[in-house]
This record gives structure tokens, C-alpha cells and sequence, in this order.
């Protein structure tokens, strides 16, 4: 905590000289997170290169959506975290208007409608929603009084399972349940009681058969049937994973070295630079790689939890508790999916797997957690 | 209370959110062990299954089949060779739709339903990653086809191997006989390990008897493989060993003249270096293509050559069994003079038959009125009389004839270097007792003594015996291959020569160049004018039994049941060097067709080799076989 007293005492100083010197210091910015994040994209990148065959084309590009999500990120931070209360039901609104449209105009690609063709590029609403619904909740469930009362957690599920549902059914079961996760995580952080909790429980459980009957296809079954024996299939659905747990296995606790995965190297990971790409950190540079990196995750949690419980509004704290544990939730189903333990799902390894939309998005919520940081250096100010 | 449920309290509100921050805090941290549990699990407690797993992923080991040594004539002419062919065989694995796939190649190829039968009991015993064969052989024309084709064809490859070939075909299928596809019955007789890459093992012939030697051991290669099998590359390599090249006694020009001067009858002719027991010439007529066997003769083909009346599969002169007839004369002369039945000096009157005491039967002589008063062992053999065979076979009895027939190598195997070789029937009391169940009747000696009755011999037998009566009973072995590699083969004396006296070969081996030098030889005619010394023995074995009184009448009778024609000889008489025997099915008489056929190959040989052979065949002349590497990259 040496740490965080010293950021605290530098900005104290900055802050006396604030009006006076317009110096980059003066930009809000939160510097143990912005320290862990760039650790962790220069650990992917360095993992990316490998895992796309040497492609330097794929590190080019990751680069620029890095570089672009670092913009957006200290852009954001920049704002009030009152202010961006305003966004929410803009963006919310505006992502479930879009989410609409996907049904009736969106473009798709293996059976899921997913994008919004704009011409020059294609957008996946339900990114949008990744952020718009902690944001949305945040702000509806801060204002009341908590922990919530009926109306206004049946007011706030509403508010969750609308886009949850509709991307549901595009299908992209993954993003459904980490806008469902985010939604959940501002409920429970703001104090949702247990007899809910329990309800929601025996809700889960009672709904599962008609879940698994009337909702998911028949690819998603088999997704769930293979996790359970992935032997049984083993050319088709269950060749993934165990392709990856093979290559994770096959890590031991050093690893192969870099570049030199034959599972990852030859083609025997499939998707081993986007979902799959733990896969290749684990078979190159052993358990010790997974647990550097499993160790950074946990710093950057362990630091947007901090900030969320120093934050100075109810708002702000379930904002920021609510994108570090979707942050989480990423890591945990990723690794849990690649390591044979969760059903594949389309969930990419924060800030490690090759694809821009899910960095300028994880980005957009760490400039969220840094305005929030800094709003309660302000408060603090104006006592 | 009231206040608490309508207005915020900021305190409260914090406290309840840290405890519930600090909540989730612990269930991270609890999720975060799960996944290290797996994490470690999956790499430290089972690393040593997924490091198996993953390099049996990557690691396949190919066999690379060895070339399979090359067989060349004394002088090194190729008779076996090994030239690329290219084989398109099918991954099951790599196609979806397999009888689609099927169908579009069969569009390009046109299959039969043959070929397709044998893929699909081929498919179904194969792993689907492992290519099975379809077509071999493949023209130029189909693998241009396949060529273009080949991206709307998934699972189709062509790859190369090296193809048997007989340059010389039909003139060499008896000796060098032919590989083929290895059968179910080799498959559980044969050691996996040596016979992994290869798909061709020796059927008959050559091929099959120094199959071990020309194999050649099975290389390895450790390659690595990407996920769709493609070979990134060779991570250890043990390469394969060729087989060892034979070298044969035979010289393929002689071999070629014996099948010319056979022409269209059906024959053998066999010639023995008679210093070394090397095999000259082995030839038996009608022949067929061995080429026609190694990539699996059509049934159509096969039928017209098993259905055949002249039997060309037949090798006649190492497994046609014939009365030796007229030729064994010189033998049992021998045997009469060394057993002491009969002196040098012996001499009989020849009425043209000849009775036993005390049995009304008339063995008839093969001239009507026979050959007149005192007739000498010399007269004898020259004329071939057989009424004083009769009487001397009768004086030495059978005991005598079969001992020194066998010493002779007849009625045993003379240990060719061939599979399969016939015994033939060298007649004594035993055999008759063990084969017919009856006792010996002295008849039975009379018949013997002309060989005729049980007695039958193979031509490559005769040969033996002429080569053992040209070097005065030097026992040697019959061999074709006189290097094996680089490494001469001693050839094996198994029994000592045979001890007879001087003179009496001096007697026996003159009245053979008797038969080819004086007036009233048998084969003076038909041998005709030679600068060179001969000598030799003709003989005649009946197919069809004549009956008492009835005279033998070419004329009456169909040419297969004409009477055998065969014939002995050797040269040059000085210095003995080739020992020859000659038959021709059904060619009557042994001076008029076989004795020609004996003088073109000795006329050859002599002209070939004037000086005689080289002790030893250069080595030199061996051409290197094809390169070591295996032609079996994929295609």
C-alpha cells in the first residue's frame, strides 16, 4: 500500500499546483493500473507473435488496437464519473436499439447474426452492451436507497435480461453471459439480499431443463456434452480441447520456450491466436507462465476492487466493482474453457487474444475505473 | 427504520459494499485457485501423459522400404531391375465424402470392379490415416489427369516406388522368377518389422530363394507432422539398407540361344559349367512375362496361361520329371563295369528282344531285328542297343543301378539354388515296396536298366549326371548365383567324387564321343560337322506304353503322345567345360530335335569363351543399383 499512499501524496502535490501548470501529471490518470495494463499487453503481444505463426501482421495490428484502446481509455478517464451517469441511458438505450436492428438488418457468419455492417466496418452491438449495462445499473441502482428493494431489483433484472436475451439468440451465448455477469455484479454489489439470491438459485437450477431443451442448439449442446467426455468426439467438437489441453499439459511447469509449442507451432491448437491463445502461453512457457500472468490478472483485480471501495458514490463504487469482476469473469471463462473445464464459449483472454473490439472495449472500462479513481481525489479536494 | 428505507445513508451504503466487495473478492480469489488447481494439474501432475500425447501428435515414424537388390547375368546384363512407378492411393481420412470422391477419380480413371473390390477390403483393415493403394502403374497420361485435378480431389495422392522389371522377360521367368504382392499366408509367416514399407516378396525363382538377401533392411524416419499431416520435417533418419545384388553364373546369350534353337516346341534345356556346377542356361519353353505378375495379373491373363495344354508356368527343367530313357546308358554301363557284373571285354548277341528265364515277355530292342552279334558295351552305347542294356542291367540288379544311379544324382534333388525343385525317381526295392506296395520284380530291372519303367529324372538331373560323367565323377552342386553382393559363393561338396577306375571312364566316355563321332552314332547326323570334340548321348522316353508285337508308328499317334526326345552331351572332350542336357516334349527321337538344340548352345559357348571362363566372373562389371534413397516421398 506503499504504493498507492505515494500516488496519493504525489497527487495531493500535483493538485496544489493544479490551475497554475497545465503539466501531463495534470491528466487524471491512475498509474499502478495503467503500469499493470501495459505489462500485461506487452505480455500478449509477446505471446501473439507466437502464437500467429510469426505473423507480424497480427502484432502490427494488435499494436494499433492497443495503441487505440490506451487513447480511449485515458480519454475517458478524463471525464466526471457524475457525468458519464448521463451516458448510461444513451449508451443503454442505444445498444438495445441497435441490438433491434441486428435482428432485422445484421449480417452473420457460421449461423449467428452478430454484426451491424456500416460499410467500412462491421459492428458487433453487443460490445456496446458491455459496457451500457454496468453502466445502466450503476446508475439506476445508485441512486436508490440499498440494498434494493422489489421493485427496483425487478425493475434492474429487466434491465439485464432485455439484452441479455437479445444477444442470446443471435446466438453469442458468450457475450450474453458477460452482459449478464456484469448486470448480476452490480445487483449483488449493491447489497441484492440473499432471499434473492437463494431465488435466483432455485430459479437457475429449475429453469436448466427448459434452458437446455427449448434455448440452446444443437452445437451449443454438444459443446456442453463434450466438456463432460471429450472422447467422444474426437475429430469433431472435441478435437479443441483436446488439442489444448494436450498443449497446456504438454507445458509442464517451464514450457517448450518460445515458439517452440509443437502443439501451438504446427497447427494442432486451433484458434491459437484469438480464444485459444492460453493454450499456447501455457505449452511455451510452462505453469511459472500461467501464474505471471495468472499474477498481473490478479493485481489489476485487486486494484479495481480498491478503487471501487474508495470510490466517493454509490455510482461510481458499483461501476467500477461491476468491470473489474467482468474483467474476471473474462479470465476465468476463457481458461476454464481452454483448459477443459468450462464449455467452449466465444470469450476471449483479456488483453491477450488477437481482436480489437474486445481491447477498445476492456479499455473503454479501465477509463471508466480510472475516472472513477480520480473522482475521489476531487471529492477529496472540494471537502 | 422508516428514515433507513427512504433515505440514502452514505455510511451504511459503503459499509454494505465493502463487505460485498470484499465478498466477491474471495470467490475471485477461490475461482483463481480452481483454475491454478487445473492449471497445475493438467501441467506438473500430468505433464509426462500430455508430453506423450503431444509428440505422438507430431511424431509419426515412416519406414522407408529398402531397394530390393538387382540380379545380373555372368557378364553383367540387368535381369532384374528396379524402375519407378508411380501409385495413386487415397487417405480416407482427408476426404469427407469418400464415394464421391471414388466416383469423381473413377471419371478420370475408369476403375474395375476389381481394383475397387480390392480398395475397399484394403480401406476397411487400414487405420483412415494410412494411404491404401488403388491403381499402380500409373501412365504418364493418369498422372497428368490426377495432376491437374488434384485440388478438387482431397485424399488422392500419387506417390512413387520402385517397380520390378524383367528387361528380359519371358527368357529368364523360370530362373529369375517374379515378385509379387505379399498374400495373407507370408503376411503371418513373415517378420512385420523387416517387411515394413515393402508390399513385394519373391514368388518363385530366384526371387523367392535368395529373397532374404535381395530384401535389404527397412529404413526409419522420424518426421514431424503438422495437424493435417503434412511433413514439416525429418527429425531422425535411419536410412534403409539395399538389397544385395546376385550375380549369376548364366549367361543370358546362351540362355537366349537355347530358347531360339527350342523354337516353338515344348522343352528344357540345361548347360553346367562342369568345373564350377554354375548353371549356364536353364531354359524351359513356352515361358511367360513375368512382368505380368508384380503389379497382380489380370484373371483373364492368368486363365490363358494356367489353361494352357503347354503349361508355359511349368518350369520343365527343374520340376518336368521324363524316363530318362537312352541317356542313363553311360551311367549304368559304369555301374556294370565297377560292380563287376560285366568285364570291359563283354560281348552279346542282340536278336532284337530280350526274355528273362522263364517268362514268355519280349523286351524289345528300339530297332526292329536288333543291331546283330557281338555287341560290346562301346557298341552299345554308341548304337544305343537297348537288349544289351537289358542284359547288363539284369547282371548288376537293381541294388547296383540304384546306388550308382543316385551317385550320379538321380532320384534326389541336386540342391539348386531354386525352390521347388522335383526329386525325381531313382527306382529301388524300397521305393517300390513304400510307393507301390509291391515287391520287386527282376521285370522291373530290365525296364530300369534303358530308363525307362519307374525310373524318372528332370532335365537339370541329366545335366548333373552328364557333367559328372564329362569330369570322370567330380561332384559338384548345380548353382546359379555366384556372387551374392560383392561376396563369392563357395560352392558346397557335399559327397566325395565318385571312385571308378580309370579305364573304365576311358571306355564309357569314348564310346559317348562315339555317339557323336562314328559312323553309326545316334547323333553323328543330327550333331553333323563340328570343328570341335563332343560327346554325348541320346536317348528317347516313351510317353505311351507300346503293346507286345505292335510296332511304334509315329504316324498313328498325336503329337502329345509322340515319344519324348532328349539328349546329352558335352565339350570339348580334352578338357570338358559344358555339360548339357536337352528334352523336347514329344519330339520323337533325340537325334533329330534335341541334339541340334544342345550343339547351338555348345557352338555358342565355345565361341563366347574359347579360352574357357574366367575362374571368377568380374565383379567389375557390376553396375551400380539405383540410388539408395527411397522414392517414396509423397507425391
Amino acid at each position: 500500500m506503499s504504493q498507492g499512499d505515494f500516488e496519493r501524496s504525489l497527487k495531493e502535490h500535483g493538485s496544489s499546483v493544479y490551475g497554475e501548470h497545465k503539466s501531463w501529471l495534470a491528466l487524471r490518470i491512475d498509474f499502478p493500473l495503467l503500469i499493470l495494463l501495459l505489462v500485461l499487453m506487452a505480455l500478449g503481444i509477446f505471446v501473439l507473435y507466437s502464437a500467429s505463426g510469426q505473423n507480424l501482421n497480427y502484432v502490427k495490428r494488435q499494436g494499433v488496437f492497443m495503441g487505440i484502446g490506451l487513447v480511449v481509455m485515458l480519454t475517458v478517464a478524463q471525464f466526471e464519473p457524475r457525468f458519464m451517469q448521463r451516458w448510461a441511458i444513451l449508451l443503454y438505450g442505444g445498444g438495445i436499439g441497435l441490438l433491434i436492428a441486428v435482428i432485422f438488418v445484421g449480417v452473420g457468419a457460421k449461423g449467428a447474426q452478430r454484426w451491424l455492417d456500416l460499410g467500412f466496418f462491421r459492428f458487433q452491438p453487443s460490445e456496446v452492451l458491455k459496457v451500457g449495462v454496468p453502466l445502466m445499473l450503476s446508475s439506476y441502482l445508485g441512486q436508490r436507497v440499498l440494498p434494493p428493494r422489489f421493485k427496483h431489483v425487478f425493475v434492474a433484472l429487466l434491465l439485464i435480461v432485455t439484452p441479455a436475451i437479445l444477444v442470446g439468440v443471435q446466438p453469442d451465448l458468450g457475450t450474453a453471459l458477460l452482459i449478464f455477469a456484469a448486470g448480476f455484479f452490480v445487483l449483488f454489489l449493491a447489497g441484492l439480499g440473499k432471499s434473492y439470491l437463494l431465488g435466483a438459485l432455485f430459479f437457475v437450477l429449475g429453469a436448466a431443463p427448459l434452458f437446455w431443451f427449448y434455448l440452446l442448439r444443437d452445437y451449443q449442446k454438444t459443446r456442453i456434452l463434450t466438456l463432460l467426455d471429450p472422447q467422444s468426439d474426437k475429430l469433431g467438437a472435441g478435437w479443441n480441447i483436446i488439442q489444448s489441453t494436450t498443449a497446456i499439459g504438454a507445458g509442464g511447469s517451464s514450457g517448450k520456450g518460445w515458439m517452440q509449442g509443437t502443439q501451438s507451432q504446427l497447427d494442432f491448437l486451433p484458434e491459437s491466436h484469438t480464444d485459444f491463445i492460453i493454450a499456447v502461453l501455457s505449452e511455451e512457457f510452462g505453469f511459472s507462465g500461467v501464474l505471471c500472468l495468472l499474477l498481473v490478472y490478479a493485481l489489476i483485480i485487486l486494484r479495481g476492487m480498491l478503487i471501487s471501495i474508495n470510490a466517493q458514490s454509490m455510482f461510481s463504487r458499483l461501476l467500477a466493482g461491476s468491470i473489474t469482476l467482468t474483467f474476471f469473469v473474462y479470465i476465468f471463462v476463457n481458461m476454464g474453457m481452454v483448459s477443459g473445464i468450462l464449455p467452449v464459449v466465444g470469450v476471449p483472454l483479456p488483453m491477450v487474444s488477437y481482436g480489437g473490439t474486445s481491447i477498445v472495449t476492456l479499455m473503454l472500462g479501465f477509463g471508466m475505473l480510472m475516472a472513477v479513481s480520480r473522482e475521489k481525489k476531487r471529492m477529496g479536494e472540494q471537502l | 427504520m422508516a428514515d433507513f428505507s427512504t433515505l440514502k445513508n452514505p455510511q451504511w451504503e459503503s459499509r454494505l459494499y465493502v463487505a460485498r466487495a470484499s465478498f466477491m473478492l474471495l470467490v475471485v480469489a477461490l475461482m483463481l485457485s480452481i483454475l491454478l488447481w487445473r492449471y497445475h494439474d493438467l501441467q506438473i501432475n500430468r505433464h509426462q501423459d500430455f508430453a506423450t500425447l503431444a509428440d505422438n501428435n507430431r511424431i509419426h515414424v515412416r519406414a522407408l522400404p529398402p531397394a530390393r537388390g538387382l540380379i545380373y547375368d555372368r557378364n553383367g546384363v540387368l535381369l532384374a531391375d528396379n524402375r519407378p512407378g508411380f501409385t495413386l492411393s487415397i487417405v480416407a481420412e482427408r476426404t469427407k465424402n469418400l464415394e464421391q470422391l471414388l466416383a469423381d477419380v473413377g471419371e478420370l480413371l475408369a476403375f474395375k470392379d476389381s481394383e475397387l473390390a480390392r480398395f475397399d477390403k484394403l480401406v476397411k483393415r487400414r487405420r483412415p490415416y494410412e494411404s491404401v493403394p488403388l491403381r499402380f502403374n500409373l501412365s504418364e497420361a493418369e498422372q497428368a489427369l490426377i495432376a491437374v485435378n488434384e485440388h478438387r480431389l482431397p485424399g488422392v495422392e500419387v506417390s512413387a516406388q520402385l517397380i520390378r522389371d524383367y528387361p528380359l522377360g519371358a527368357e529368364l521367368a523360370h530362373v529369375v522368377g517374379y515378385v509379387g504382392r505379399i498374400n495373407e499366408r507370408e503376411l503371418k509367416r513373415f517378420d512385420p518389422k523387416r517387411y515394413k514399407g515393402s508390399h513385394m516378396t519373391g514368388k518363385t525363382g530366384l526371387e523367392k530363394y535368395y529373397e532374404d538377401q535381395l530384401l535389404g533392411e527397412v529404413g526409419y524416419e522420424h518426421v514431424e507432422t503438422n495437424a493435417r499431416g503434412r511433413v514439416m520435417r525429418v527429425l531422425e533418419r535411419t536410412d534403409p539398407v539395399p538389397g544385395a545384388d546376385l550375380q549369376l553364373f548364366l549367361d543370358s546369350r546362351l540362355q537366349k540361344i537355347a530358347i531360339t534353337a527350342l523354337g516353338e516346341e515344348r522343352g528344357a534345356v540345361v548347360a553346367l559349367d562342369t568345373a564350377s556346377g554354375g548353371v549356364l542356361a536353364l531354359a524351359s519353353t513356352p515361358s511367360f512375362d513375368p512382368n505380368l505378375f508384380v503389379t497382380g495379373i489380370s484373371t483373364k491373363a492368368y486363365k490363358a496361361l494356367t489353361g494352357s495344354l503347354a503349361q508355359p508356368l511349368f518350369d520343365r527343367a527343374l520340376r518336368g520329371q521324363y524316363p530318362p530313357g537312352s541317356t542313363v546308358k553311360p551311367v549304368f554301363g559304369l555301374a556294370a563295369l565297377d560292380s563287376g557284373a560285366v568285364t570291359m571285354g563283354y560281348r552279346i548277341y542282340d536278336p532284337g528282344y530280350y526274355q528273362l528265364e522263364g517268362d514268355k515277355h519280349k523286351y524289345r530292342d528300339w530297332k526292329r531285328g536288333g543291331h546283330g552279334s557281338k555287341i560290346s558295351l562301346y557298341d552299345a552305347i554308341v548304337q544305343s542297343c537297348d537288349i544289351f542294356f537289358y542284359d547288363i542291367g539284369f547282371r548288376s540288379g537293381i541294388d547296383v543301378l540304384h546306388d550308382y544311379g543316385l551317385r550320379f544324382g538321380y532320384g534326389d534333388q541336386t540342391g539348386i539354388d531354386l525352390p521347388a525343385e522335383a526329386r525325381g525317381i531313382m527306382p529301388s526295392r524300397d521305393w517300390k515296396q513304400g510307393a507301390r506296395g509291391r515287391v520287386w520284380y527282376p521285370g522291373d530291372t530290365v525296364n530300369v536298366s534303358i530308363g525307362q519303367g519307374f525310373m524318372l529324372a528332370t532335365p537339370l538331373q541329366m545335366a548333373v549326371a552328364v557333367s559328372r560323367l564329362a569330369t570322370r565323377g567330380e561332384v559338384s552342386q548345380p548353382k546359379l548365383v555366384s556372387h551374392v553382393g560383392n561376396e563369392l559363393l563357395t560352392p558346397v561338396s557335399e559327397s566325395a567324387s565318385i571312385e571308378i577306375p580309370a579305364r573304365y571312364w576311358d571306355l564309357v566316355l569314348d564310346a559317348m564321343a562315339g555317339v557323336v563321332r562314328d559312323v553309326r552314332g545316334t547323333a553323328r547326323r543330327a550333331i553333323g560337322k563340328i570343328d570341335y570334340t563332343m560327346a554325348g548321348k541320346t536317348g528317347t522316353a516313351q510317353v505311351v506304353g507300346i503293346k507286345q508285337d505292335e510296332k511304334y508308328d509315329a504316324s498313328k499317334l498325336a503329337k502329345l503322345q509322340l515319344d519324348h526326345a532328349l539328349f546329352i552331351a558335352y565339350a570339348p572332350i580334352e578338357k570338358p567345360r559344358i555339360a548339357v542336357a536337352v528334352i523336347v516334349e514329344n519330339g520323337e527321337h533325340g537325334s533329330s530335335t534335341a541334339a541340334p538344340v544342345a550343339r547351338a548352345v555348345i557352338d555358342a559357348y565355345l565361341q563366347h569363351y574359347p579360352l574357357g571362363l574366367e575362374v571368377e566372373p568380374a565383379t567389375g562389371v557390376l553396375a551400380p543399383s539405383h540410388p539408395v534413397e527411397s522414392a517414396n516421398e509423397p507425391g
